[in-house]
């Protein structure tokens, strides 16, 4: 038996260390906020207190006093403490308790964790975030909500309805639309003596070539562009991008799978290129919010993001507030500026055993006075015409009006149906493969095998 | 005198069996088969019965939440697999990583478990510190390990770079293919290397003080005590060792996972599997994978009990 330690020294040891913890964590570096540069896109400029709205369906919704909801919701950025506060205001309008879930952070493991509750026919979750790309597949399992909702359905985007049409059932109501867009440092622009954000990808390897020379000395971990490279759903997003702003096609394009041409062969292996050069050597493992992260803590010349980040990088906690600005992705010269398409829409399992008061909630997320809130909070698309024309979340978000002139490319998931992860993933896997240094001309062909193999 | 015959009572006598009763031994039978019942009963269910409905599956088409019923197919999801490079580039990334790791962890952990054996002031604290990185759980460990090897702002590369300055540049640890392996390797060794010393120092402990005695009088030295007298010893603990971590390690799904998501050069056969089932939905094929998956590692533990078959002296 060791020596005992006295009451007295046990806790001036323990005060010790807190003190050394409690130190050790102090150390912030304190945020520059340098005045706005000329072109920067503003800060969005919230109203001093932005409370969650009223529940505007509150009499109906009130009917089912006492369920209990459990809502799968955001996990990326900002967006699950809104689904927070917005659940808890929902609850202390009606009385329907909202048990809030973040679902899994990567779009292929919520898939995953989805389509395990359809399987087992659970009751276990009533509403859900899906994303884009899945109303095909899940179609069989989720409620038809027109019944429920036909005097709202012309209130959203028809693009957006007829995306979640599903063999004349509306399985999903819109929530929020997404578009890739290019972040950019407008202070380092203007330092390097460029006027505008790059329009065509030559254009962006040089001005991050010369950013990156000149940063480099002060800042060695210092990096050009960062985007979405690791092996999963967002880097089919990043590359259709690729393939369609230079004439590469679609991936499918009606039945057909086109990704093995000169074009896209092209566009892939000048991406190989930038890794280790303008891009670090680890983006072929960054997800949305790695990126965000060099970007934010001032590390970074270019980001590709979803508006998502806009908000964040404006925000309090970012070393890059008012020195930035948002434009569409660069393209080939003739060629149109795209971005692909993304947002997540709301839907009712059809299994959960509470399916109207599920559809009450889904009616107040989507209503208009809440996307106007999560405009304001946290740069969120709106999916209705009426929204994005008002005024707050024109001020909120400053980058609606020009972007309007970016071309929406989706992804196959139409085409593919309920293949559609195994075609997403034959790409994607190519994709990291030429970006970890293959040959894109020799793989393409092989990918494009895969895919219509998966398609069989 | 007369002689009074008294008639002997019958005694039974022990083990004279009744007419068309069972023996003692078939009694005792009888009653181990009625006590190990409940646990066969469970081994039935949760083991015998999910591999026989694995292979029932994997002679069929059935996909996951799907409208359309399964049909059967025989054996083409085993001739498409003989023909699938992705799923022989995961086996060989398998067999790597558990060849590197297993015997990684084997030396390192006979070295541990060799030190901590001896006397010396301090001993049950560092046997207990030395369990930590096996008590942390795999998932959360992965996840600390990834962003200590993040390529911008990770603790490795800043102390590498910055502090000791024996790199020039930061090194994308996980990105490179040809440090990927190496790395996953050793947060699986840091991880489970006490795990293979505790099993080995357990084995220590039963050898006999009195025969290092008696080697010492005769003028061994530590080497050859090492070589003749612990390691022949060691061998049932040594197969134990080797045997789990094999096992384990043929099995790695969740460091890969956290640390590399679905990338194909660093795909593990686990990883391949449960892309197959869950991803993409296919049970049919990915039943056909768990099945080649189970001969593989079944094939491994024969061997190992073959090679290192303790013979009785």
């Amino acid at each position: 038996m060791g020596r005992r330690i006295g009451r007295r020294a046990f806790l001036a040891g323990l005060g010790a260390l807190s003190g050394a913890w409690a130190a050790g964590c102090r150390r912030r570096a304190a945020i520059s906020r340098a005045p706005l540069p000329p072109g920067a896109s503003p800060a969005p400029t919230p109203p001093p207190a932005v409370e969650p709205p009223p529940v505007p369906n509150a009499a109906q919704a009130q009917r089912y006093q006492g369920v209990q909801l459990t809502y799968y919701g955001d996990s990326v950025g900002i967006g699950a403490e809104l689904d927070q506060q917005l659940g808890a205001r929902f609850t202390q309008d009606t009385g329907i308790a909202v048990r809030v879930i973040p679902r899994p952070q990567s779009a292929s493991e919520a898939y995953a964790t989805y389509l395990r509750f359809f399987q087992a026919r659970s009751a276990a979750i009533d509403v859900l975030l899906i994303d884009i790309i899945w109303p095909g597949a899940f179609a069989p399992h989720l409620l038809d909500l027109r019944p429920f909702c036909a005097g709202e359905i012309d209130q959203f985007y028809p693009a957006l309805i007829a995306n979640n049409t599903v063999a004349d059932r509306l399985v999903a109501l819109p929530w929020f639309a997404d578009v890739g867009l290019l972040y950019y440092r407008v202070d380092l622009l203007e330092r390097y003596g460029f006027a505008a954000p790059p329009a065509t990808w030559e254009e962006l390897e040089v001005q991050a070539r010369r950013i990156v020379a000149g940063e480099r000395a002060a800042n060695p971990v210092f990096t050009g562009y960062v985007f979405q490279g690791n092996a999963y759903e967002g880097l089919t997003c990043n590359a259709l991008e690729w393939l369609a702003s230079v004439g590469g096609g679609r991936i499918l394009e009606r039945g057909r799978v086109t990704i093995a041409n000169p074009a896209a062969a092209a566009i892939l292996d000048q991406a190989r290129g930038w890794v280790g050069l303008i891009a670090p050597r680890g983006v072929t493992t960054y997800q949305e919010d790695d990126a965000r992260n060099v970007f934010q803590a001032g590390n970074a010349a270019f980001m590709r993001n979803w508006p998502y980040a806009y908000a964040l990088a404006a925000g309090p906690a970012s070393r890059v507030a008012g020195r930035f600005g948002v434009a569409p992705l660069p393209a080939a010269p003739g060629q149109p500026r795209v971005g692909t398409a993304g947002g997540q829409q709301l839907a009712v399992c059809q299994y959960s055993r509470a399916p109207e008061a599920a559809v009450e909630l889904v009616r107040y997320l989507t209503s208009a006075p809440v996307q106007v809130y999560r405009a304001l909070r946290g740069s969120f698309l709106p999916t209705r015409p009426a929204v994005a024309a008002d005024p707050r979340v024109l001020a909120a978000e400053p980058f609606l009006g020009p972007l309007q002139a970016v071309e929406r490319v989706t992804r196959p998931a139409r085409d593919a149906g309920a293949r559609y992860n195994q075609v997403s993933t034959a790409f994607f896997q190519g994709v990291n493969q030429v970006l970890n240094g293959a040959d894109a001309v020799q793989l393409l062909p092989r990918v494009a095998r895969r895919i219509e193999r998966a398609l069989a | 005198m007369s002689e009074v015959v008294v008639p002997r009572p019958r005694v039974p006598t022990a083990g004279a069996p009744r007419a068309g009763a069972p023996s003692l031994a078939a009694r005792q039978a009888r009653l181990a088969w009625l006590l190990l019942s409940p646990s066969l009963t469970v081994v039935l269910l949760v083991a015998i019965f999910p591999l026989v409905q694995t292979v029932v599956l994997s002679l069929t088409t059935a996909r996951l939440a799907s409208p359309e019923p399964a049909r059967f197919v025989g054996l083409s999801n085993y001739a498409a697999l003989l023909g699938d490079y992705l799923f022989w580039q995961s086996i060989g990334v398998t067999l790597q990583f558990a060849v590197i790791t297993v015997s990684g962890e084997f030396v390192l952990g006979l070295f541990i478990a060799l030190l901590v054996n001896a006397q010396f002031r301090g001993r049950g604290l560092v046997r207990a510190a030395m369990l930590v990185p096996w008590a942390i759980p795999t998932v959360i460990a992965a996840q600390m390990w990834k962003w200590m090897y993040h390529d911008v702002y990770g603790v490795v590369n800043d102390l590498l770079v910055a502090t000791l300055g024996v790199l020039p540049a930061n090194v994308a640890w996980l990105a490179d293919p040809t440090t990927a392996l190496a790395v996953v390797a050793l947060v699986d060794i840091w991880k489970t290397t006490p795990f293979v010393a505790l099993l080995l120092l357990a084995g220590l402990q039963v050898i006999p003080e009195e025969l290092y005695e008696a080697a010492r009088v005769d003028g061994a030295s530590a080497l050859q005590q090492l070589v003749q007298i612990t390691l022949p010893l060691l061998r049932p603990a040594i197969l134990v060792a080797l045997v789990f971590r094999t096992l384990d390690a043929l099995r790695v799904f969740d460091v890969f996972y956290v640390m590399f998501g679905e990338r194909p050069d660093t795909m593990t056969m686990a990883i391949y599997n449960q892309e197959t089932i869950v991803a993409f939905a296919d049970v049919g094929y990915g039943a056909a994978i768990s099945m080649v998956i189970f001969l593989i590692i079944g094939i491994c533990v024969v061997a190992y009990v073959t090679l290192l078959r303790v013979e009785a002296p």
